[in-house]
């Protein structure tokens, strides 16, 4: 159990954390998103124990992470940005290490070593020198520091960032995995993350929370939500349909890519477009070889509650490019 | 304090990791004969006792203590692992206590290192062993004082090269306050008591008395003082802007 009480950080003029209160439970994958620089490191590094929040607090398992922070810094998994560690060691060497400053002994530490190594896949380069590794490998050697003493809670800041595809899949599924039992908080910009591994998804923008809800209600928000997306063969067909679509009560706006041969029909709020668009096909048997109902678009959400109105509008104008 | 024993352990086996250790302890012996055999006069005095050795390792200590204690935050901060030290379930005690006892420790190694000159004196003549001891006592002690201060001003910044040049010059007035050349300067300005209190400020004033086989308890309270001091201050620093 994570809860954090007006959680601010300020640094000289600039307010980097403003008035954070939000609390997560055990089960719950919490996505962290906002632009860089809108407060996301810093606030895992207040709830991580590393600089200590201007005003308000933070409690990790029920310790303070201020009055307490060995208790709170013992029961928690931190990766930080960039995943950091002593480039000098091997990865043995430096897994050791922390299995040490985290009190693991005997049969439970060599249970828990092999666990992180043979799940993070680190078994090829375990002598090998930290500094001589990889991106994708450092991160990994990272996780499995986060994860050796088996923390009730993870806070993994920006996990995937420079893994390859299958890394990323593979990081994605071990938190998918771990989140049955604990509680995890991930901040990551890479919006298709949080469909996958989130229940639950925080934005921040300029310190501040602008929507928490979980990633299906942040899709509903969209204008996208709703909408139907349907692709032509024939030129003229797409030409027609792009009118006659545009005509339908139901329908907003209809957003077309002239290359690829689509359409999107934007939805009036509460408007059932698929069934007057279906209709609309059969009636002038069309040729439609794709056609799908959209559940909303992440990024278009994201980026109208991170933008200022102004550039939002303008920019959703342009955005077409699906 | 098993954990201050772990991040000893880490800190010590990273000097030895990578080639400066080597090079730290190579030129530490090369220059510490070369002093004591040709600008000491070990031979041409003789002399059965190791003043010649042990007078110039204040000045060795100045140039190459900063080169030990350079790394041991600025790198931390550099390579941004500061962050995952401070939020493994350590106090900023136990961190920075492990740390100042490791590259004491690896002074302490390099320093005894330097065994073949008490054997050489004890082939050559009977000298008093006792103050050899105590001198190395004092050297050790004096080596830490440089530590502290390095390692307080290596916690300041990120950048090694300028923690090794604030070292030394932080350990250079340390130094030069009891210098018989600045003491009879200030003596002319000051009243007596304020000329006593910057001497006695000074790692050359304490040394002195050591090297010369005296143990004297002031000494010992100063040198642990001052350490303590610097070790205090290191976690003020480190506390007010590890995040930068």
């Amino acid at each position: 159990m994570i809860t954090t009480k007006h959680l601010s950080k300020r640094y000289g003029d600039k307010l980097a954390v403003d008035d954070l209160t939000f609390s997560v439970a055990p089960g719950e994958v919490l996505g962290f998103l906002g632009a860089n620089g809108a407060g996301k490191s810093t606030t895992m590094r207040m709830i991580a124990g590393f600089i200590a929040p201007s005003r308000g607090e933070v409690s990790v398992c029920g310790h303070d992470i201020e009055r307490a922070p060995v208790a709170a810094k013992s029961c928690m998994g931190y990766l930080p940005e960039g995943a950091p560690s002593y480039g000098e060691m091997t990865v043995s060497e430096f897994l050791d290490f922390v299995a040490d400053v985290r009190g693991l002994t005997g049969e439970l530490r060599r249970l828990r070593r092999g666990v992180v190594v043979d799940r993070l896949g680190l078994g090829p380069v375990i002598h090998q020198v930290i500094e001589t590794l990889s991106k994708g490998f450092r991160r990994r050697v990272g996780l499995a520091q986060a994860l050796i003493h088996d923390p009730q809670v993870l806070i993994l800041d920006e996990p995937t960032d420079g893994l390859d595809p299958n890394q990323k899949h593979e990081v994605r599924r071990l938190i998918n995995e771990l989140s049955k039992d604990k509680l995890v908080i991930v901040s990551t910009h890479i919006l298709e993350e949080v469909h996958e591994v989130c229940t639950r998804a925080i934005i921040i923008a300029d310190g501040r929370i602008v929507a928490d809800e979980s990633p299906t209600a942040l899709e509903a928000r969209s204008r996208y939500h709703h909408a139907v997306s349907l692709r032509f063969e024939r030129t003229e067909q797409h030409e027609a349909a792009r009118r006659e679509i545009a005509l339908l009560p139901e329908v907003a706006e209809v957003e077309s890519d002239a290359r690829e041969l689509r359409l999107t029909a934007v939805p009036k709020p509460g408007a059932n477009t698929l069934a007057a668009v279906s209709a609309i096909i059969v009636k002038n048997n069309w040729d439609v070889p794709e056609l799908h109902l959209e559940s909303g678009r992440l990024d278009e959400v994201f980026r109208s509650l991170t933008q200022p109105p102004g550039i939002a509008v303008s920019d959703a104008a342009q955005g077409a490019d699906a | 304090m098993n954990k201050v024993l772990v991040i000893f352990r880490r800190e010590l086996r990273s000097y030895f990791a990578t080639p400066l250790a080597y090079v730290f302890i190579v030129i530490f012996l090369v220059l510490a004969a070369v002093f004591t055999f040709q600008v000491g006069g070990f031979f041409e005095r003789g002399q059965a006792d190791l003043q010649p050795f042990f007078r110039w390792h204040p000045w060795l200590y100045l140039v190459l203590i900063p080169a030990i204690s350079m790394r041991l935050w600025a790198e931390e901060r550099n390579s941004g692992s500061i962050e995952l030290l401070m939020t493994l379930p350590i106090t900023l005690w136990q961190a920075v206590l492990g740390k100042f006892l490791a590259a004491w420790c690896f002074a302490g190694i390099a320093l005894m290192l330097t065994f073949p000159i008490w054997i050489t004196v004890n082939y050559l003549g009977s000298p008093d062993n006792g103050a050899i001891v105590a001198a190395y006592v004092g050297s050790l002690l004096m080596a830490g004082g440089f530590l502290s201060i390095g390692m307080c001003l290596s916690a300041a910044t990120r950048n090694q090269v300028v923690a090794f040049i604030t070292a030394a010059l932080v350990g250079f007035v340390f130094l030069l306050a009891g210098f018989p050349l600045v003491l009879d300067f200030v003596r002319g300005i000051l009243p007596q008591a304020i000329v006593d209190a910057i001497a006695s400020l000074s790692f050359f004033t304490h040394f002195e008395a050591i090297s010369r086989g005296v143990i004297d308890l002031r000494d010992l309270i100063y040198f642990g003082a001052l350490i303590g001091f610097w070790l205090a201050a290191t976690a003020l620093v480190l506390d007010m802007k590890k995040a930068e």
